[in-house]
């Protein structure tokens, strides 16, 4: 029963990552990032993506702040925008954040013509953009944490006793 | 073989230290350009400098060309995601021995160790 259900999270996991590629929200080099994890840095891709949406949320915060109080056409803003964008932009393709990244492309076209409707309709859809590949992920973290607990319940490390001669 | 990470992003700077690690490199990671200068006048030096292009306090042509006044004979690579030719081009100029696309790969790092090989 054990085996089965590390053998049904794996499939579910497997499940998951496919629709995540197939929808366009992750790309292939999120198996970059898998493969920069290993025995000396077991929890490597959760620990990235995780500091991934610290730094996000940070940009995201600034984005929105810059937006809602700018005045048309005042260039300093828009600069400080396309700072912020840059970071987002390179964080996301780091990951394999296929879509967010996109969406920051646009952004950054509108911030870069001074567009501040398009770039408001840009910050809802990264936001929208961002929640869904950070709700996605952590479901997969989930999986993957169920998968490593079943795992260990069904091979669980065996203590060796203590030799006793008379 | 040393490295050094340049950039401004946290998770470039994780993801670019643990894949040259993971090449062989010994590998160190500063967040400007000014921090990658000052390391270098303290007298660290790397065989390779994985350097940004944007980035705040000093950025990476910047830096470059100080570091090459300064007569540092690393190879310094840069990375970008920029697409703005004329920047790209100065960057270059700067004194980079070759600019890359970031993020970067395995393949993209194999194929620049061999070419500084033939070198």
């Amino acid at each position: 029963m054990l085996g089965l259900s590390v053998d049904r999270l794996r499939g579910d996991m497997n499940r998951l990552l496919a629709l995540l590629f197939h929808q366009g929200v992750l790309d292939e080099q999120f198996l970059q990032l898998q493969q920069l994890q290993d025995e000396s840095s077991p929890n490597f891709v959760s620990e990235v993506v995780n500091i991934y949406f610290h730094e996000s949320e940070k940009l995201l915060r600034n984005l929105r702040a810059l937006l809602y109080v700018l005045v048309d056409r005042e260039f300093s803003e828009y600069k400080k925008m396309g700072i912020h964008l840059n970071q987002l932009m390179g964080s996301s393709s780091s990951i394999g954040a296929k879509r967010v990244r996109n969406v920051c492309v646009a952004f950054r076209s509108a911030s870069d013509q001074n567009n501040r409707a398009g770039c408001i309709r840009s910050l809802e859809l990264l936001e929208y953009e961002y929640c869904y590949l950070k709700n996605k992920l952590h479901e997969l973290f989930q999986i993957e944490q169920q998968r490593s607990l079943a795992a260990a319940v069904r091979y669980p490390v065996l203590q060796q006793r203590p030799n006793h001669h008379t | 073989m040393s490295a050094l990470v340049v950039d401004d992003d946290k998770v470039v700077r994780r993801m670019h230290g643990k894949l040259l690690t993971q090449l062989g490199f010994e590998t160190n990671a500063v967040e400007n350009g000014q921090e990658a200068v000052d390391l270098f006048t303290s007298g660290e030096s790397y065989d390779f400098v994985f350097m940004d292009m944007e980035m705040p306090i000093m950025d990476g042509t910047e830096a470059t060309q100080k570091l090459r006044e300064m007569g540092v004979k690393s190879t310094i690579v840069g990375v970008t995601s920029c697409n703005q030719e004329a920047e790209k081009q100065a960057f270059v100029e700067a004194g980079l021995y070759a600019c890359l696309e970031k993020p970067l790969t395995r393949d993209a790092i194999s194929s620049l160790l061999e070419q500084v090989a033939k070198k």
